[in-house]
């Protein structure tokens, strides 16, 4: 691809992309998943497991906000699928594809406005995790790094909800199929608990899935610890999930439209 | 004269259904064609192969000269097209609809906003121009669809049933709209269900149904086709009718129908000669007419006698 058709397909990219930050300006509803979702999560696992697990709240809310963090990015990232399957029905994509823009535009620039929705999920569990107790105990370029490697994690992944979103007709039908793809996903892995006492298999998994590995890695960059194991090993799956999912997204984009 | 469209031998097929069953259609630059059809005959399906947002199963289109499979980038930037949903974006106000379009279009950030201006300008939008579509009327709506579709100065311009919904007024103001362009040189291909609005547009027509092309033409060329011309006449007096009947039933041969209530009689005729004919009995015999025509018969009669069915959209 020539710089020209690069720098284009970019500008194009960002064009649409302030279109999505526009509406989400406009229906602030839209936040909800990653302002009032995170929030209830962060509350109901610190106190119903916190004492249980780890003796006492302090100690466990400190081991779960970085996991919880990624456990929202990855939710937040999935709702793109629901919001593109609406959205690529509507007329307006008819006429954003008669225009002589790449094809890939319109979906490039849906999930570049996420990053939006992703910094609100990051600012929002961060504020409420510290009004709860919980202190970063590196600095705040650790902080940064962390929370940018959490943004770039649903970038990656929601390739995934895009391909979803483009494969099934209704937008109820990918609500239904995301449910039961991120469960699996979130709650099997070290979020809430470690992986020592689970079954083999479960920990067999656990202990390698993107969640668990993204976990740890945020987990030394925040409250200290090993960083580079964990963080290589979830890079691995950032960029598995790109290679994978985003030319299934544009196969099932291009077959939808 | 150059063609703007060239399609040949379109197919396109949805499972068992023939959306379209081998279409042949041409539109010379600068002139308005018209697609006429019922509801399912095909005309959104042609209109979106041309547009580059179908690929056809057989057949090939060219716009301009290029290829609307092999080349659909070409296309793409010489044409302009307005769906049959309002194709904007609900929750962005007009300003920001059109600044996105002329962003993608490659226009300069400041750019974009003048070309914005301009044509919100144009069609009468600005004072509603940072509201949000979704407010808008159906009619605005619609200005503001058009408006969009020409954001990048297209030569070729399809409209898509661009007025099923308005009001008669918003329907006339659309309309007032696309001859304006047509009078700067833009190529329309234009679908509707309005016989009517065929007849105002169109410099020519292709029916369609079933996914074929049924007939074309000249919308007068189509009446005529379809069958004679019906000469009216309605005398100022309603005791003159009996008169008048009798003179219009010598002339033509048959017996007139006759409507007490209004006084219209109707005969139809095969020769337009038998107008002057009339009007100078009339006048031998001392009656004046506040009524008398020669008519084509109605684009709707012409749609009944082509496709042997009524026309369900047209019944109004």
């Amino acid at each position: 691809m020539s710089t020209i058709a690069l720098d284009r397909g970019v500008r194009h990219g960002f064009a649409l992309a302030w279109r999505g930050i526009l509406k989400i300006r406009k229906n602030p509803e839209q936040l909800m998943d990653v302002t009032l979702a995170p929030i209830i999560l962060l509350v109901m696992f610190t106190y119903l497991f916190g004492g249980a697990l780890a003796g006492n709240t302090d100690a466990y809310l400190q081991m779960l906000v970085p996991g919880i963090l990624v456990m929202n990015i990855l939710q937040a990232s999935m709702t793109a699928g629901v919001q593109l399957n609406t959205d690529v029905s509507k007329g307006v994509f008819d006429r954003f594809r008669a225009m002589p823009i790449a094809r890939s535009a319109p979906l490039i620039g849906a999930v570049l406005a996420d990053v939006v929705r992703y910094v609100v999920c990051v600012v929002v569990l961060l504020i409420v995790a510290t009004v709860m107790g919980y202190r970063v105990q590196t600095g705040p370029a650790e902080l940064l790094i962390a929370a940018a490697l959490a943004i770039l994690f649903g970038l990656c992944f929601c390739w995934a909800a895009v391909f979803v979103g483009m494969l099934l007709k209704t937008p109820q039908a990918v609500q239904g199929i995301m449910i039961v793809l991120i469960m699996p996903l979130t709650f099997g892995s070290n979020v809430f608990v470690g992986t020592s006492t689970m079954p083999g298999w479960l920990k067999a998994w656990a202990d390698i899935s993107p969640v668990s590995l993204l976990s740890d890695a945020l987990r030394g960059l925040l409250n200290g610890g090993a960083i580079a194991g964990p963080l290589a090993g979830s890079l691995i799956w950032m960029a598995a999930a790109v290679a994978v999912f985003f030319p299934l997204a544009m196969w099932a984009y291009r077959r939808r439209v | 004269m150059a063609l703007a469209i060239r399609a040949e031998g379109l197919v396109k097929h949805y499972g068992e259904t023939k959306a379209l069953d081998g279409v042949d259609l041409e539109v010379p630059e600068g002139k308005v064609v018209g697609v006429l059809g019922p509801n399912g005959a095909g005309k959104t399906t042609a209109v979106r192969v041309l547009a580059t947002l179908l690929r056809p199963d057989a057949g090939h289109a060219t716009v301009h000269g290029h290829d609307v499979v092999k080349d659909p980038r070409a296309v793409r930037s010489l044409i302009g097209l307005t769906g049959q949903y309002a194709s904007v974006d609900e929750d962005l106000s007009g300003t920001e609809n059109l600044v996105l379009l002329a962003r993608l279009l490659d226009h300069s950030r400041a750019g974009a906003r003048a070309k914005a201006a301009e044509l919100l300008e144009q069609f009468e939008l600005t004072d509603a121009a940072g509201r949000a579509a979704k407010t808008y009327s159906g009619g605005m709506r619609r200005r503001l669809d058009l408006a969009a579709s020409l954001v990048g100065n297209p030569s070729v311009l399809y409209l898509d049933e661009p007025t099923t919904g308005l009001d008669p007024h918003a329907r006339n103001e659309v309309w007032a709209v696309v001859r304006r362009l047509v009078a700067n040189g833009v190529t329309v291909l234009l679908t509707t269900q309005y016989l009517e609005e065929a007849d105002q547009l169109a410099d020519s027509i292709t029916v369609f149904d079933h996914g074929r092309v049924v007939a074309e033409g000249r919308p007068d060329e189509l009446k005529r086709r379809v069958g004679g011309q019906t000469l009216q006449v309605r005398p100022t007096s309603l005791r003159d009718l009996d008169v008048v009947h009798r003179i219009l039933g010598d002339l033509t041969g048959v017996r007139p129908t006759r409507d007490d209530d209004t006084g219209l009689l109707t005969a139809p005729v095969n020769d337009p000669v038998l107008l002057s004919t009339l009007v100078r009995k009339l006048d031998e015999a001392g009656i004046t007419a506040d009524e008398l025509a020669l008519r084509l018969p109605s684009l709707d009669e012409v749609f009944l006698a082509l496709t042997g069915k009524q026309n369900e959209g047209s019944l109004v």
